[in-house]
């Protein structure tokens, strides 16, 4: 089982970092023809950097979009993101005194994260117009978040598992050894589960994370009559 | 709900009527409404294929590969997309029809949904899973309806948590479908138009000449000043590009006389080209880079081979804003032989402006006094453009110039104005009769917004600086009870406030005591 679950994770991260990666170089060597900010739009780079920062911090446009699912979408990432650091303290022997700092917040963040999935799934299958564009990996997606959710709570709450074994096989992979992953039923599903979700990223709509960095209509300066703007191909039409 | 027969509407506000109701979903509302095909010549004309070709579905299929190549925006938006729903309600067109394929995720998934089938893992080995498909004929002829029944605004994209931009897809799908000879005849016939005589009416420079004389004389008429309207005088300051509409329609005549009267107070030469007559460039609704650049080209022809003007201005056209700002020193650049010291191009709104913050024309305001107005946004110029040197600028520039001609000006709904303006539901490609049903249907949020401002504040008209803004609402606004002459061109109310030097006034338009301060917010 340890021996399936290492194989498994090595795979996983190789996928997600070279998929990942071959996305976004795709996205980096696409050029931008023309300039498309939705405007109003910053004047120059740096306002474009607050305005990429606002939409990546607080959502903004889904804020003037739509409070609901603002507040459920915010809620799971926020959650997210600290459940996240809280785990770096299983992949560095010497657990860093930040990540010390958010343990209680991260501990009970888990619950913020699948109440926000809760809703989001809530509205995907009671607002009709949500319900008509999901499709089935719509609704995978969000299992596949509360599974992983759910499980990770299940250890922290309600059957605890030996959560110093759990690390030493996790700093044993980041040195290529393989340690014994206690046998654990709600520990051996979070891992798989957390392992699929590696796999999915780079060939999923998770692909909104990178994405929005490159989105045009947001990363462009409105500055077109000061400088012209020219995509390669386009400048071969001119010769 | 907004209703979904076919009758025309007069008072579509109803109990709680707010212009952005969301409506219950009506499946298959539109799925009938196709707009015309266009002609085998002008397709020719336009660089694609007369008729649908026998491999389409092949040379489609390319096409989407190609595009996804060559153009960031379209492979960010095709995989970025979550299905958050945060933008099903931001159409105009699903808020007035209730169809689902209306809603803009809904218009991207499909095109999406064929993506996702030839160029993703998991549509290539899952297409159930994540709702790809087959490009069969049916796809095809769907796609052609609905990207038909996008008016490019760019209201979802203001919303959407990524950006993501449904004109864009909406563009490209339509550059699919004319690559494969599955062109709509609005567009491409008035692209092959453009291409011919200069203009999207086909107006020849004998023709265009005549008009402008009879423009002048009404002036004279009116004033008792001269007031000239030059055709391709060589050597003159500034080159004026603006729609073709401005020399025949109402109320873009009426826009017309006023920049004409604006460049004559401030004392400037100018001239039109009866070579580039036509601000709009039908190459962005067909998503087309080649066409669009083909006819930015001719203004760089008329501006720097033909008449030698050092500054470029453009009259009231939204979309052809929205090129001229945002592309035209991309397509037709760069323009290193014009003045540097005024920016290129301008708008004859911040032209207009500079003018009456400098004091250089006389204004009555009371001569506006019948109309009670408010201005609608239009869509490509509020999202898709600026004006002045600040962010929001194609917002406030507008309501100066309008409170400087105007005693009575109101602001509609702020969920309907500005960034988050509601198309008029004739853009992008859509002002042509088939499609009438479709653009009633568009039109009403604004409508609605309209009707709240006429009952708070006795609004009566409505300023716009979009021919095609101005031809769509005189066509709807009926439907909807209020006079086609309701709207009206932003300079056509500078034109009326405007008292020219050596201008005899009367007593009828001297300032009316109180007038001045009136009414106005």
């Amino acid at each position: 089982m340890s021996t399936l679950y290492a194989v498994l994770f090595y795979l996983a991260t190789i996928l997600l970092v070279v998929g990942t990666g071959l996305k976004i170089r795709k996205y980096a060597i696409t050029p931008a023809p023309l300039k498309i900010p939705t405007t109003p739009a910053p004047t120059t780079r740096s306002g474009v950097f607050w305005r990429m920062a606002r939409e990546v911090t607080v959502f903004e446009s889904l804020f003037k979009s739509n409070k609901w699912i603002w507040l459920f979408g915010y809620m799971f990432h926020a959650a997210l993101l600290l459940v996240l650091l809280r785990h770096f303290r299983y992949f560095t022997f010497n657990v860093w005194w930040w990540v010390e700092l958010i343990q209680p917040f991260g501990k009970y963040a888990g619950f913020a994260m699948v109440i926000g999935l809760g809703g989001l799934w809530a509205r995907r299958i009671l607002v009709e117009r949500i319900r008509y564009i999901s499709s089935p990996s719509d609704h995978l997606m969000l299992a596949l978040l509360i599974g992983i959710g759910a499980s990770g709570l299940s250890m922290k709450f309600l059957s605890p598992v030996d959560i110093i074994a759990v690390k030493v096989f996790f700093l044993g992979l980041l040195r290529f050894q393989i340690n014994e992953l206690p046998n654990q039923i709600n520990l051996l599903v979070h891992l798989a589960l957390v392992a699929t979700l590696m796999i999915i990223f780079p060939i999923s709509k998770l692909l909104h994370g990178p994405g929005i960095f490159f989105s045009p209509t947001r990363n462009q300066v409105d500055d077109p009559r000061e400088k012209r703007h020219l995509a390669p191909w386009a400048a071969e039409l001119e010769k | 709900m907004a209703p979904l027969d076919d009758k025309p509407v007069l008072d579509v506000r109803g109990p709680g009527g707010h212009p952005l109701d969301i409506p219950r979903l009506a499946c298959g509302a539109m799925d009938d409404l196709k707009s015309y095909a266009a002609h085998p010549k002008h397709q020719e004309d336009c660089g694609f294929p007369g008729e649908l070709i026998d491999n389409w579905q092949e040379v489609a299929i390319a096409k989407i590969g190609e595009l996804a190549d060559k153009n960031r925006a379209f492979q960010v938006y095709l995989d970025a997309c979550v299905k958050c729903g945060a933008c099903t309600d931001k159409c105009h067109f699903f808020l007035g029809t209730g169809d689902p394929k209306n809603m803009p995720v809904a218009r991207q998934d499909l095109l999406r949904s064929v993506y996702r089938r030839y160029y993703t893992f998991a549509g290539k080995h899952f297409p159930w899973l994540v709702g790809a498909r087959d490009l069969t004929r049916e796809v095809l002829d769907e796609w052609y309806n609905y990207y038909h029944q996008c008016s490019q605004c760019r209201r979802c994209s203001v919303f959407c948590p990524y950006g993501i931009d449904t004109a864009e897809i909406s563009m490209a799908a339509r550059e699919i479908m004319d690559t494969v000879g599955k062109g709509q005849k609005y567009c491409n016939e008035i692209i092959a138009k453009v291409k011919v005589t200069g203009n999207n009416l086909g107006l020849n420079p004998k023709a265009l000449g005549a008009t402008l004389e009879g423009l002048e004389e009404d002036i004279e008429d009116e004033t008792g000043v001269s007031v000239r309207i030059p055709l391709d005088e060589k050597g003159a300051d500034i080159l004026l590009i603006t729609p073709s509409a401005d020399f025949f329609a109402e109320p873009h005549i009426e826009g017309l006389l006023g920049y004409a009267k604006v460049f004559h107070e401030a004392g400037v030469s100018w001239t039109l080209s009866s070579y580039a007559s036509e601000a709009a460039n039908f190459g962005m609704f067909i998503g087309s880079y080649e066409n669009m650049r083909e006819i930015s080209l001719r203004i760089r022809k008329a501006a720097a081979i033909d008449l030698g003007v050092k500054r470029i201005v453009f009259g009231e056209c939204g979309h052809a804003w929205r090129v001229a700002y945002s592309f035209l020193n991309t397509l037709a650049g760069p323009f290193d032989f014009l003045d540097q010291n005024y920016p290129i191009p301008q708008h004859i709104l911040e032209f207009t402006h500079n003018e009456l913050e400098k004091g250089t024309l006389n204004i009555d305001k009371s001569r506006n006094d019948e109309f009670r107005m408010t201005y609608h946004d239009s869509c490509n110029v509020a999202r898709g453009s600026r004006m002045g040197d600040k962010p929001g600028g194609q917002f406030e520039i507008p309501r100066a110039v309008l409170r400087a001609v105007c005693n009575h000006y109101f602001d509609m709904d702020r969920d309907t104005i500005k960034e988050s303006t509601v198309c008029c539901g004739g853009g992008g490609g859509l002002l042509t009769d088939e499609l009438m049903d479709l653009r009633i249907k568009g039109s009403s949020p604004r409508m609605k917004a309209l009707q709240q401002v006429t009952e708070d504040h006795g609004v009566t008209h409505m300023a716009a600086i979009c021919a095609i803004c101005k031809t769509q609402f005189s066509k709807v606004m009926p439907k909807f009870g209020y006079e086609m002459d309701s709207i009206l061109s932003v300079h056509q109310l500078v034109s009326n406030a405007i008292i020219l030097t050596g201008q005899e006034t009367d007593e009828d338009t001297a300032p009316i005591e109180g007038a001045a301060t009136a009414g106005a917010e």
